[in-house]
């Protein structure tokens, strides 16, 4: 299969840049996946499991969410808000942070912008474990 | 003649730790510089993706749904300054705000989002509409905080509060040089003009579900990873900003205490060729 130069960056800095045959994640629309060769592109990425499949036919999983999704001549950048490989997911805590944001949200009285922020907490750590698993 | 010689000694001890002071906050500076630049290169590479990327959009932009996308009737604009905590970095900061007022011109109607003590100090003296100043020091910004300040500031824009944002930070080049910029952030059509022309074919674009939901989703982030890649930045530059002046200001006092060592020495040595005449004198005298 042909391949396409492909980079994933966060602002914790670039962590992939290569060539690579696919790679898949989640948008606010649903899951999709781009191969070489696709047309000019931008989307934005919500929360889910991103794959890649490197130009050798190895695929790696990760955690991926909020950011952009582009293509432009050739050229795929992943720009996410997290990306987190699936090796480098602290499963620990990640269990942690759900039980905390669990908590969290079984208590009464929260305001507007402590549900938000827990409710994405929860999400976040739901993600991540549901790509370790 | 011994008073001149206790006036310089005194001198040489002030100027002694001063220099002591200003060693310590050179070393100081640098070691907290090497972390700085550590994740100011970091985060380098994605700044500058995302910024192409959007730039690309931005020349490749037809569809004007989205309000980030088209440009704007308000002519007021928000600057987010990014300046430092504390003085004492040679020119950071006034270098900081010339190219602020220079980028403004006349115009001063204008917001801004501090971040920074001396951002925040520096437009309420100047009596400058001030957004918030919640994020007064740059030093604790996180990723998070950033976010925070992208989210109001889009809510700002939408609400039509403004309507262009600028992002004015210092740049780090290299540990001798820092430059102050002026970066367009929105609406998308001003990162356009920042090229010197269009192509004449316009490249497509497809955006699913449509540019303006896809708009939606990602100028936020991007105003936030934007930011702070500014902060990364500014952060490194202060410090190394600090450095360079308490560098100068260092072997500015050793250069000194070098002078005042010679003037003691003269003042010593003529001191003890006086009391040697007299000495000699009054022996001849007794003689």
């Amino acid at each position: 299969m042909s391949s396409f130069p492909l980079k994933i960056g966060t602002p914790d800095g670039l962590l992939f840049e290569g060539d690579a045959e696919r790679v898949a994640c989640r948008t606010i629309t649903g899951d999709l996946a781009i191969l070489a060769g696709h047309c000019n592109y931008c989307t934005a990425i919500g929360m889910g499991e991103a794959h890649v499949v490197l130009g050798d036919g190895t695929t790696r999983y990760a955690a991926c969410i909020g950011g952009m999704l582009s293509v432009m001549n050739g050229t795929c950048r992943v720009l996410a808000t997290t990306w987190e490989w699936k090796e480098d997911i602290d499963k620990n805590r990640a269990e942690d942070a759900k039980r905390r944001a669990e908590e969290r949200l079984a208590r009464q009285g929260l305001t507007d912008q402590e549900y938000a922020n827990a409710t994405a907490k929860l999400q976040r750590a739901l993600v991540r474990l549901s790509v370790k698993q | 003649m011994a008073a001149n010689m206790k006036a310089v000694k005194l001198r040489i001890k002030s100027v002694q730790s001063t220099m002591q002071i200003t060693k310590a906050m050179e070393l100081v500076a640098s070691s907290k510089l090497r972390r700085a630049k550590e994740r100011s290169d970091q985060c380098r590479p994605y700044f500058r993706e995302l910024h192409q990327t959007l730039v690309d959009i931005a020349e490749g932009n037809t569809d004007f749904s989205s309000v980030y996308a088209k440009t704007s009737s308000n002519e007021r604009c928000c600057y987010v300054v990014i300046a430092g905590d504390r003085g004492l970095a040679g020119g950071y900061n006034s270098n900081l705000f010339k190219t602020l007022e220079a980028a403004a011109g006349d115009n001063r109607d204008y917001v801004v989002l501090p971040i920074g003590k001396k951002a925040v100090e520096y437009f309420q003296r100047r009596k400058v509409e001030i957004l918030t100043e919640e994020f007064a020091t740059v030093a604790n910004i996180s990723v998070a905080d950033c976010f925070e300040i992208a989210r109001l500031l889009c809510r700002e824009y939408r609400e039509g509060r403004f309507g262009h944002i600028e992002l004015c930070y210092t740049e780090f080049v290299s540990m001798l040089s820092q430059r102050p910029e002026v970066y367009p952030m929105l609406p998308l059509t001003d990162l356009e003009s920042a090229k010197e022309e269009a192509s004449a074919v316009r490249d497509l674009i497809l955006y699913e579900p449509d540019s303006s939901e896809v708009f939606d989703a990602i100028v936020p982030e991007y105003l936030g990873g934007f930011i702070y890649g500014g902060v990364c930045d500014a952060v490194a530059s202060e410090l190394a900003a600090r450095r360079n002046a308490m560098e100068a200001a260092t072997s500015n006092a050793e250069e000194m205490i070098e002078k005042l060592n010679l003037s003691y020495n003269r003042a010593r040595q003529s001191s003890i060729t006086t009391e040697i005449t007299e000495i000699v004198a009054g022996a001849e005298g007794v003689g």
